[in-house]
């Protein structure tokens, strides 16, 4: 039987479901649909520190609030940094923000990639579409740490080449010799030179010594999925690997029940997670 | 919260003294909330005389049955349970979470200055003790503290009442939450009408309990009568129809997922989201972000949700759970199995309230002992795999 007294606690100080003003410092286009917005505090000093892979609840006022990762570099806490697509009714609105608008800031919220176990390691980070920009923050890591680290290698899926975000960072990354960069498109065009094709197709030959490392994937949930079953193929152990959910979210603390995944809330529990915690739940439909 | 050295000794208070506890709780200052009769149901409510009491009253339940008839005496929680639980004053279905408003080129967050007033909660039943202590895991004995909740609870007084008789789709006796109370009340009262005679024996739980017990004309009770809580609720107990088979629940559910039985409940289920509504321990919340007009205030609104609805589990795309078939099967397999893991505990007290209300009489008890059969005959259980999918 559960004890039936109540256990009162009163540390919480702040309430958690409100809403921090930031203001735009910049924006960027990163492709047709899909920005960067560089922001600060408009009331503190506050330096925001996260780990890569954590998220932020971000409010556009009277309008809405939803969940996004943090894509900036974790060594430049001064600067918050997010990417966002544009797919509804709060990423439209966000995109029409400029230079010193403000928006609400909740977080940082949520479980990180595994970027201190993989020291020693080779590491592989997937990404899919929009997958990208959590990602980014492990890249920044990384190469500030460089030597920590064995091959890094990130295999890359979009749409088309229209849809690459970061292009120019990519860019300069690519002509790094120890880091390794592979993309691919669904569907190319004329210009287009490069792979096409699934992500999961550069798996194969991608150059890493798969009994020594970590991967870490996000992307569409199919694409994790296959990603997680060709990346075990290759010989990565399932522990190794490590998936960034997604579920609707109303409030990143474990309260509204929305983000549930199984027994996990993904707000809390994850977002990332290991591939077997998730394992059997990803094997079946609509959870 | 401390127990009373005293706490066995028992008490009696007369029937015709009831009023004063009522008046002891408001004298104190606490809202007072019971049971009252609204025609047709059994609604908690603001109390402030025994007259606002179901007095002769009972309620008559069974699956999509719900119906009040005259009982032969004039108890004043002669009823099982009411249709709404008590989470609607500790949880309520509608919150302001806080107001905005926009100036110097920002916004600024208005401090709500509402501070719930301190109730007092008379009739919560053994089950629905176990749901707020299961509510309090949720939201005050986690991670995260809500302010709401936690601003109502803090300050609640609870006068539980022991169960005189069981109602028809009941089984706390399978889930151990009742009949009779057993801890989390300040004070508990069993109900007795025997020939002439009218009265309530009174335990006291805490030290809060016994502040405003000194304040009302009790005596103590005598051997046969500090007897009766135990005899009253065992008879309750014996009357209890349902019954959920808990054995290896959470195993059962977590390697059912593709039971035919939720196909066959998918074609009478729906999704009216009843069942979430009633339950006294779903918690589940969505938000709505809304500006006035001029759009330079804006407002947070919590409401309650349902894992039933579309809009639950929507994302840019479609909604994940988007067939009826899976929305069941999140509800219970939340209820008995995923609720162990996260919580520590059922997330069902056997309150039977989602079996009178579904509209088409789904009954938890009896499906999960469907999808327990369906197993046992072997029918389909071929778990998903990696290599079958796509
Ligand atoms: C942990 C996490 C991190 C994310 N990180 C990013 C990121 O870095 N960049 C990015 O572009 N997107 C990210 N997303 C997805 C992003 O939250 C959705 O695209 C966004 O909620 C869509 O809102 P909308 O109002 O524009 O769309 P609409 O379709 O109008 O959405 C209506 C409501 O549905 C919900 N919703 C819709 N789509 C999603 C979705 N995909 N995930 C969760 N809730 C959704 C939201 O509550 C939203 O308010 C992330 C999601 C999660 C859960
Ligand atoms: S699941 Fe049904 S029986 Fe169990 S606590 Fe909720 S409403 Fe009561
Ligand atoms: S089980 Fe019954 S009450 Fe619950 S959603 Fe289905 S029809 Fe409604
Ligand atoms: S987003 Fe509310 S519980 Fe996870």
């Amino acid at each position: 039987m559960i004890n039936l007294t109540p256990q009162l606690t009163t540390q919480q100080l702040t309430d958690p479901m409100q809403p921090e003003p930031f203001r735009v410092k910049r924006v960027m286009k990163e492709s047709y649909d899909t920005f960067t917005l560089e922001m600060e505090p408009v009331n503190s000093e506050r330096l925001f520190t996260f780990a890569p892979g954590q998220f932020n609840m971000l409010y556009i006022f009277g309008v809405g609030e939803i969940p996004i990762s943090i894509s900036g570099d974790p060594n430049q806490p001064a600067m918050l940094v997010h990417t966002t697509r544009i797919v509804g009714a709060v990423t439209k609105a966000m995109s029409k923000l400029k230079t010193g608008d403000v928006l609400g800031v909740r977080g940082p919220f949520g479980t990180g990639w595994p970027v201190s176990a993989a020291k020693g390691c080779d590491v592989v980070l997937v990404a899919g579409g929009i997958g990208l920009a959590p990602l980014r923050p492990v890249l920044y890591q990384m190469l500030a740490h460089r030597d920590r680290y064995g091959k890094v290698v990130l295999l890359y899926g979009c749409r088309s080449p229209e849809d690459i975000l970061f292009r120019k960072e990519l860019e300069k990354w690519r002509a790094r010799f120890d880091l390794e960069i592979f993309v691919t498109v669904d569907y190319g065009d004329s210009d287009w030179h490069g792979n096409v094709g699934v992500v999961t197709k550069l798996i194969p030959k991608a150059p890493f010594d798969a009994l020594n490392t970590v991967a870490m994937v996000c992307g569409p949930e199919v694409m994790m999925r296959f990603t997680a079953i060709e990346l075990q193929k290759r010989g990565v152990q399932g522990e190794a690997i490590a998936l960034s959910m997604e579920r609707n979210m109303k409030c990143a603390i474990g309260l509204c029940g929305h983000c549930q995944f199984g027994p996990t809330f993904i707000c809390k529990d994850g977002p990332v997670f290991t591939y077997p915690q998730l394992q059997s739940w990803l094997a079946q439909w609509e959870i | 919260m401390t127990l009373n050295t005293n706490s066995s000794t028992k008490y009696v208070l007369e029937s015709t003294d009831f009023q004063q506890l009522i008046d002891v709780l408001v004298g104190i200052g606490y809202r007072v909330i019971g049971p009252t009769f609204d025609h047709n149901a059994v609604i908690y409510d603001d109390i402030t005389a025994v007259t606002d009491l179901p007095i002769g009253w009972t309620d008559e339940q069974d699956a999509a049955t719900y119906r009040l008839s005259r009982r032969s005496d004039e108890a004043f929680f002669g009823y099982v349970i009411a249709p709404q639980s008590w989470k609607k004053f500790l949880y309520p279905s509608q919150v302001r979470l806080w107001q905005a408003a926009l100036s110097n080129g920002s916004f600024e967050i208005l401090p709500d200055s509402e501070k719930p007033e301190p109730m007092a909660f008379i009739g919560v039943r053994s089950c629905e003790l176990h749901a707020i202590a299961i509510q309090d895991r949720v939201f005050i004995e986690g991670e995260y503290v809500d302010p709401t909740y936690h601003a109502h609870r803090e300050n609640l007084f609870i006068v539980a009442v022991n169960c005189g008789q069981a109602g028809g789709t009941c089984f706390c006796t399978s889930v151990n939450t009742g009949p009779k109370v057993e801890a989390g009340y300040d004070l508990a009262l069993t109900e007795v009408i025997d020939h002439e005679t009218h009265y309530f024996v009174v335990e006291v739980g805490t030290e809060r309990g016994q502040h405003v017990l000194e304040q009302l004309p009790v005596r103590t009770a005598d051997k046969r009568e500090a007897k009766l809580p135990k005899t009253i609720t065992d008879q309750a107990a014996h009357q209890i129809k349902r019954h959920l088979n808990t054995d290896g629940i959470k195993e059962l559910l977590y390697t059912n997922s593709e039971n035919p039985r939720w196909d066959e409940i998918a074609t009478r289920c729906l999704t009216c989201a009843n069942c979430t509504m009633v339950c006294p321990t779903c918690f589940c919340t969505t938000v709505e972000d809304v500006s006035d007009l001029t759009g330079q205030q804006a407002e947070r609104i919590r409401k309650w949700d349902s894992c039933f609805t579309m809009d639950f589990s929507y994302i840019h795309g479609g909604s994940v759970r988007y067939t009826s078939k899976s929305r069941y099967r999140q509800w219970m397999t939340h209820k008995l199995a995923t609720w162990i893991d996260q919580f520590g505990t059922l997330g069902c007290v056997g309150c039977g309230r989602c079996i009178t209300w579904c509209p088409v009489g789904i009954d938890i008890t009896a499906e999960l002992e469907a999808i327990r059969q369906t197993k046992a005959k072997g029918e389909t259980i071929k778990e998903g795999s990696d290599e079958n999918i796509g």
